[in-house]
């Protein structure tokens, strides 16, 4: 299945240099973001600076659960599917699900800061910041599985199996809470004063921030899907050691084996 | 003829630890074969590497015709296991778990009652929750259960432990009756090869690999398996 | 599967009947709660009858851990864990089998919270009809997630934290939608229609049950 030589790269020449790119690109996208946000676009009417959130905390949110969810989702089918069961989606779904973790945890940041000043409050429980904490805990169980020491088969299943029972629920989730909200007199005075109108330059930054925080993402991912090959090559040596040891249990001065031959 | 069992430098990793190393065994179809080994040599491993519940880390499997790898739900129906604990549920009675077990195999429950009393659970016993059985007669129903099912391959983890004398006689009985029936015996025991004078081979495993294959002078009839089936590890021969 | 999903249930029954362990532990801790919940919400009847529907719900979502763990704790005497996988049995049947179980055993539950939510709180049932049919959608929907989750959390040493903190975000929407669908019936709150809240519960429950179905036997695997 997996190399048992340390030595192996976890991936070729190429791939470092295309994934060397998307950290540059990424850098540069952030940069021109932060630029565009923060000096050349115009205050909002109402919110005044605090609109310039919108370049950062929609990007992210969208990153949160449709980029780090879906794929840890469909990683995980893939590999539950006997027939494109592999390694590699099971790595995918844990890099996914991590990096998954720090955008959710952003979201809820960047949407705190946005929602004091304008309710006043640091946590109100609006439809998306529900959501997103309910995200949050849905996928902090996937790690906690994670963390319980099995084979690695055994591992990936349970974890696959979360990742699915999790992705199931995230539209539940979003529907039921949306559904809630609309009910609810008081959460459309504020959602709309998180919801600026948007045009001109502020529509081309926040596609720019859209750009950004994608290219981000996957430079995340592959980084820590690359320390996920090194801990798996770290493991394999380390049961190379086991499996030595186990096999000198079979040479050397033996005591009578299990009396048989008394 | 296709063997029962047929495992290939089979490795087997729980957590972190090797359970078996690389083990080659060849099984065919109605034979009896003994492991044996010290503690910790892997027999219980084997046996539930064949019953299909440890997956294969390394190595190929085939167990009566299902390839270990992919097809090991397939064998549950056809393989049966006495293992160290019994799976038995402590509120239900000593007939309702053989026949749960019997109906949870697909198989039919005429043979029920014969095989309750021929291991001395009929009468009150039979309706005694199991929990309130002392040890030797939760280890007779538990291989009641095995017996009722009637499964193609047998797989017992010391069988003796816990089996009065009277029960071990019982129990080498039911084993020469499947066997003639064309039903393959896969052992693990500590006991001498005395205690089974049915085994054609016994198998010696030390650190999770074979390490010796003796031949013990089965009934003729009973075709013995040609040598080329049968590999010895190189390089680590036990020399009895 | 069928077939395989009744003698799962029948048997998980009868070992009900027999050991009574729901019914002499899970359902006195949800009484409990209920009672509980009276101290902490102070004795005017008021805000209980208001938090009813809510309080009803939290209970049944707390006692449907305690019921799936005890589903698959009668599965694991002396660490046989193995004793379903080695049956033979169709794992879609098992996990149907189960799940239908915990859910009968919820729903008498249930009852036994309505009665109390009604002596305690001094509620008064409007649509009986609305009721029944959110807490059996409800109750399924949690009995087949819980099942689900408790399959994968069996036999790990940290069962008992690791399917709280699992099971509990993913039965959100059915607290969510069960608290709602209770309000329109026992007329309390801002009302609207109960109706599309029920219909979340179904689809909630029609989605677990797909899941768990197709996922149950590759999930028995792990070992």
């Amino acid at each position: 299945m997996s190399s048992t030589d340390p030595a192996v790269a976890p991936w070729s020449a190429r791939a470092t240099w295309i994934v060397r790119g998307l950290g540059i690109a990424a850098a540069l996208a952030l940069a021109g973001t932060i630029w565009l946000g923060l000096w050349v676009t115009p205050p909002d009417q109402v919110q005044h600076n605090l609109v310039r959130l919108v370049y950062i905390h929609p990007p992210i949110a969208w990153v949160a659960l449709y980029l780090a969810f879906g794929v840890a989702a469909g990683s995980s089918v893939l590999w539950l599917w006997p027939r494109t069961r592999s390694r590699f989606w099971d790595r995918l779904a844990v890099s996914a699900v991590e990096v998954g973790i720090v955008f959710t945890a952003l979201t809820l940041v960047t949407g705190s800061i946005w929602g004091r000043p304008t309710w006043g409050v640091w946590w109100a429980w609006d439809a998306r910041l529900t959501s997103t904490a309910l995200l949050l805990l849905l996928l902090l169980g996937y790690m906690a599985v994670r963390r319980v020491p099995a084979d690695p088969d055994s591992r990936a299943r349970r974890s696959a199996v979360v990742a699915l029972v999790a992705a199931v629920d995230v539209p539940i989730v979003h529907f039921s809470v949306d559904w809630w909200h609309t009910l609810h007199q008081g959460a459309t005075v504020l959602n709309a004063n998180l919801s600026p109108t948007i045009h001109g330059s502020m529509a081309w930054t926040l596609l720019l921030g859209f750009v950004a925080f994608t290219l981000l993402f996957a430079w995340m991912l592959a980084i820590r899907y690359r320390v996920e090959v090194l801990s798996e090559q770290l493991q394999d040596s380390a049961l190379e050691v086991a499996l030595r040891e186990r096999w000198a249990e079979g040479k050397g001065p033996l005591t009578d084996p299990g009396g048989a031959l008394a | 003829m296709a063997p029962a069992v047929h495992l290939s430098t089979a490795v087997c990793v729980t957590g972190r630890f090797p359970a078996l190393a690389g083990v080659d065994l060849a099984v065919a179809q109605g034979e009896v074969v003994v492991l044996e080994g010290p503690n910790g040599a892997g027999k219980t491993s084997v046996l539930r590497v064949c019953a299909g519940l440890l997956p294969l880390t390394g190595g190929e499997g085939t167990v009566l015709g299902c390839d270990l790898r992919h097809d090991a739900p397939a064998l549950r129906r056809r393989v049966g296991m006495l293992g160290h604990a019994a799976a038995l549920y402590d509120d239900l009675t000593v007939v309702e778990n053989v026949r749960f077990a019997v109906r949870a195999a697909g198989g039919s429950l005429s043979n029920v009652d014969a095989v309750l009393d021929r291991l001395e659970l009929g009468g009150r016993v039979r309706r005694t929750p199991v929990g309130r059985l002392s040890a030797g007669q939760r280890r007779r129903v538990a291989l009641a259960v095995l017996v009722a099912r009637r499964p193609e391959l047998w797989l017992l983890d010391e069988p003796h432990a816990g089996l009065d004398a009277d029960a071990r006689v019982v129990l080498g009985e039911i084993v020469a009756e499947v066997v003639a029936q064309g039903a393959t015996v896969l052992l693990a025991s500590h006991e001498p090869e005395e205690s089974w004078p049915l085994a054609d081979r016994v198998v010696s495993l030390v650190g999770g690999r074979v390490v010796e294959v003796r031949h013990v002078g089965a009934t003729a009839r009973r075709p013995v398996p040609p040598p080329d089936t049968l590999r010895a590890v190189s390089g680590s021969v036990h020399v009895a | 599967m069928w077939r395989d999903s009744v003698l799962v249930a029948g048997k998980d029954l009868r070992i009900e009947l027999r050991s009574r362990v729901v019914l002499h532990q899970v359902v006195p801790v949800a009484v409990l709660v209920l009672v509980l919940f009276a101290f902490a919400l102070g004795p005017d009847r008021a805000p209980m009858a208001h938090a009813a529907p809510g309080l009803f719900w939290m209970a049944v979502l707390f006692a449907s851990v305690l019921a799936v763990q005890r589903s698959f704790a009668l599965e694991a005497p002396e660490g046989a864990r193995d004793g379903l996988r080695l049956s033979g049995l169709d794992p879609a049947g098992v996990f149907l089998g189960k799940t239908a179980a915990v859910a009968l055993e919820m729903v008498l539950l249930e009852v036994v919270l309505t009665a109390g939510i009604v002596v305690l709180y001094g509620s008064h049932i409007r649509s009986y009809g609305s009721i029944v049919v959110a807490g059996l959608a409800g109750t399924a929907g949690l009995a087949a997630a819980g099942t689900l989750y408790g399959a994968l959390a069996a036999g790990l040493r940290v069962r008992e934290t690791l399917l709280p903190f699992l099971f509990l975000p993913v039965a959100a929407p059915v607290l969510l939608a069960g608290t709602r669908a209770w309000q329109a019936a026992l007329g309390i709150g801002v009302g609207s229609a109960g109706d599309p809240w029920v219909r979340l519960l179904l689809v909630f429950a029609a989605v677990y049950l797909a899941l768990g179905v197709v996922i149950f036997g590759p999930l028995q695997e792990a070992s």
